[in-house]
């Protein structure tokens, strides 16, 4: 017996096409007369901690509500988004159109979230972003659905630029993942920053080995190092670095979500001393923050990560919309103001949205450093900015 | 152009392609003497990668990890070759994709189910976690070295097992002429169920010694088999040396490209412009590459058919 002979170009094309059609359908649900949240958010891949993390919080502060939010019993209809803009965008339809959701939350990647926000806005449900923060959302194209209870991506990164200039440092190499977030990243780095920046490294996102950039970057020969690599990317690249032996010359700076518990907790006593911010610490002293860390430890039995607080403050400022409009959220035009109103005591102190619906708040300088229990973890050195806001604010024409 | 910088790029394209070669050598062996696609073949270097990261949480050294993942892998190769792979050898190459295919869902599933969704990290050994200094000024991770070490050693007991042994010799008459082969009298069963256990023995090693560089996650396997296709189409199907080549080729291309190229595009444009179409010609580089190969050696660079 012949078999069709055997043309390499063509099993090669078969092979790709087969391996690119993978992706996997996701379960779905019911009808009934609540809250409905529609929670889209990457719970698999490298990425899954940033989005475990979110969702970990805000069904911690339901369940603290027992089950309810503002009155309203909570149903939270789940998603992964796998990192995909398109596999998003097909899950928000889904969440949208069939399960009917209230408001949605949970997206982690900004590209993920420019992906799928004008499907959420043209069904008019209000979107509380508990981690994205594109500078689009916050300028020209800001939207009243959209809420933004974390930062404008800048911020930290606006807040590491000032204290790497504080600190001395002349010549500085800056490496981040080639999408939104991204560049948001170092135009927010820059703008504080005023020193050389040696380099400028961009990478693909999701990229997991370093070794051609930190070569690069070697070359450059910097007394500083800015990195923005949430989740996976920033744990191989931090070992990466350390086994490169570049952390003997080179500080290395980060955002906090590159210095976060679950980097911690995969790369260990080699991040002992770098600084990083952020608009959160689990030391922070206020009673709302001291319950909601106890309260998380004692359910997950890990410390929370920046992101943790994030979903968390998401549920506690959808909770205090719902109250504020009497659990009547057909109402849309109220609902939005209620939720514009924010008032809810945040975990991180004082908080207020500006006129663009993003957060005027205050930024910490945080270092990595052993806790009395022999913990790796962070601690809060001082504010960096107070009530600071996102410079795309002036660009949104909302009042 | 730094020297040092140059040096170092030469060494991380070397690893990256010694580890590429630990995948393509089992790849095209198998499609070589089988005639077998099979797709499922990053999953083997998943499936490795899995069980080292599980040997460690288990409180195993790294070494022992490495064999653990190495002889549990190679063994469930052999139990998917005599119980399904076999099968499918004199089917057409649709059946076998479309049947290896749905190989990779049910892996990827099942390793989700046992190992949940969230990556594995591991890290390197402690001995090994630090740099050495090859030249003055020339720092090199330790751990990337072990790597190169290895893939080098393989790729030499590969070459003497291939040219120098009875069974090396069966493996070469299987690929230049399967139905001679079996009809003067090799024991084609057996031989097959080796060289698939040999195929996922290295796939595991890749996996398990990429493990603490990258991630284990679910769906690892498939980044990366595209490229070990690209590797055997430019070495040429059925043959080692061309693995062993196409690799090497691969690796520094990939390597050298994602580095100068941005550095060469940075001097007539703007960094982001730079950093955008920098990877984009890079990833492309790697198809012109085997485009060209196609044009000049239709049959890859060393074809085990004459």
């Amino acid at each position: 017996m012949k078999k069709p002979s055997k043309s390499p170009a063509f099993l090669l094309a078969l092979a790709a096409a087969a391996t690119a059609a993978l992706g996997v359908a996701m379960p779905a649900a019911h009808a009934a007369d609540k809250l409905k949240v529609g929670m889209l958010s990457t719970l698999s891949g490298a990425g899954a901690g940033l989005g475990v993390d979110i969702r970990d919080g805000f069904a911690l502060a339901v369940q603290q509500n027992g089950g309810k939010l503002g009155g309203l019993p909570v149903e939270t209809v789940i998603a992964d988004d796998q990192q995909n803009p398109e596999v998003a965008k097909q899950s928000a339809e889904r969440l949208l159109k069939r399960d009917k959701v209230d408001v949605m939350t949970g997206i982690v990647f900004s590209n993920v979230m420019l992906a799928v926000g004008p499907g959420v806005f043209a069904a008019q449900v209000p979107y509380i972003s508990a981690n994205a923060g594109p500078s689009q959302y916050a300028g020209e194209q800001c939207n009243p659905y959209f809420f933004n209870v974390a930062w404008q991506n800048d911020n930290l990164h606006e807040a590491i630029g000032k204290t790497v200039m504080d600190k001395g440092f002349k010549k500085v190499v800056v490496l981040a993942p080639n999408y939104p977030a991204g560049k948001d990243a170092v135009a927010g780095f820059r703008r504080y920053y005023k020193g050389v920046v040696a380099d400028e490294i961009y990478t693909k996102l999701g990229q997991l080995d370093y070794s051609a950039e930190l070569a690069q970057a070697r070359a450059a020969r910097p007394d500083a190092m800015y990195i923005f690599l949430p989740g996976g990317m920033g744990i191989n690249f931090i070992k990466q670095f350390v086994g490169a032996g570049l952390s003997k010359d080179v500080t290395l700076f980060g955002p906090g979500f590159s210095a976060d518990e679950d980097v911690i907790k995969a790369v260990g006593e080699p991040m002992l001393g770098m600084f990083n911010s952020s608009h959160w610490a689990h030391d922070l002293d206020n009673a709302a923050n001291r319950r909601f860390v106890a309260d998380f430890v004692k359910a997950y039995g890990r410390l929370p990560s920046l992101y943790a607080s994030q979903g968390y403050d998401a549920a506690l400022l959808i909770g205090a919309a719902v109250r504020d409009v009497k659990g009547k959220i057909e109402d849309k035009p109220a609902l939005l103001k209620a939720l514009k109103a924010a008032k809810f005591e945040s975990v991180r102190g004082p908080f207020r949205f500006n006129h663009n619906q993003y957060p005027v708040q205050d930024y910490y300088l945080r270092v990595i450093t052993k806790d009395p229990q022999g913990r790796v973890t962070n601690r809060t050195l001082g504010k960096i900015f107070e009530q600071h806001a996102d410079a795309y604010a002036p660009q949104c024409k909302m009042k | 152009m730094d020297l040092i910088l140059v040096a170092e790029q030469a060494l991380n394209g070397l690893q990256f392609g010694l580890m590429l070669f630990l995948l393509a050598a089992g790849l095209t062996l198998v499609f070589g003497i089988m005639d077998l696609i099979n797709l499922a073949h990053g999953s083997l270097y998943m499936v490795g990668a899995y069980l080292a990261a599980a040997a460690i949480a288990a409180g195993a050294s790294f070494l022992m990890a490495v064999i653990a993942a190495v002889a549990g892998t190679a063994l469930f190769g052999m139990l998917l070759e005599v119980t399904l792979l076999r099968r499918l050898y004199q089917r057409d190459h649709l059946s076998q994709v479309l049947a290896t295919f749905a190989l990779i869902l049910m892996l990827n599933e099942g390793v989700r189910m046992i190992w949940g969704e969230q990556p594995l990290m591991l890290n390197t050994p402690v001995a090994l976690s630090g740099p050495v200094e090859l030249l003055p000024g020339l720092m090199y991770p330790a751990y990337r070295l072990l790597i190169i070490g290895v893939g080098l050693a393989v790729a030499v007991a590969l070459y003497l097992l291939v040219t120098r042994t009875r069974w090396g010799m069966w493996v070469r008459a299987g690929a230049s002429n399967r139905a001679m082969t079996t009809a003067m009298g090799v024991p084609a069963d057996r031989l097959f169920t080796a060289v698939f256990g040999v195929g996922a023995a290295l796939c595991a090693l890749a996996g398990s010694l990429l493990g603490p560089l990258l991630a284990v996650q679910v769906g690892m396997g498939e980044s990366i088999l595209i490229l070990a296709f690209v590797v055997i189409v430019i070495g040429g199907i059925g043959s080692i040396r061309g693995a062993l080549v196409g690799a090497l080729l691969v690796g520094l291309v990939d390597t050298g490209s994602r580095t100068l190229l941005p550095a060469a595009l940075r001097q007539i444009a703007s960094p982001e412009v730079a950093s955008t179409l920098g990877p984009s010609i890079a990833a492309i580089l790697i198809y012109v590459l085997m485009a060209a190969v196609l044009f000049w050696k239709p049959r890859g660079l060393f074809p085990a058919r004459g």
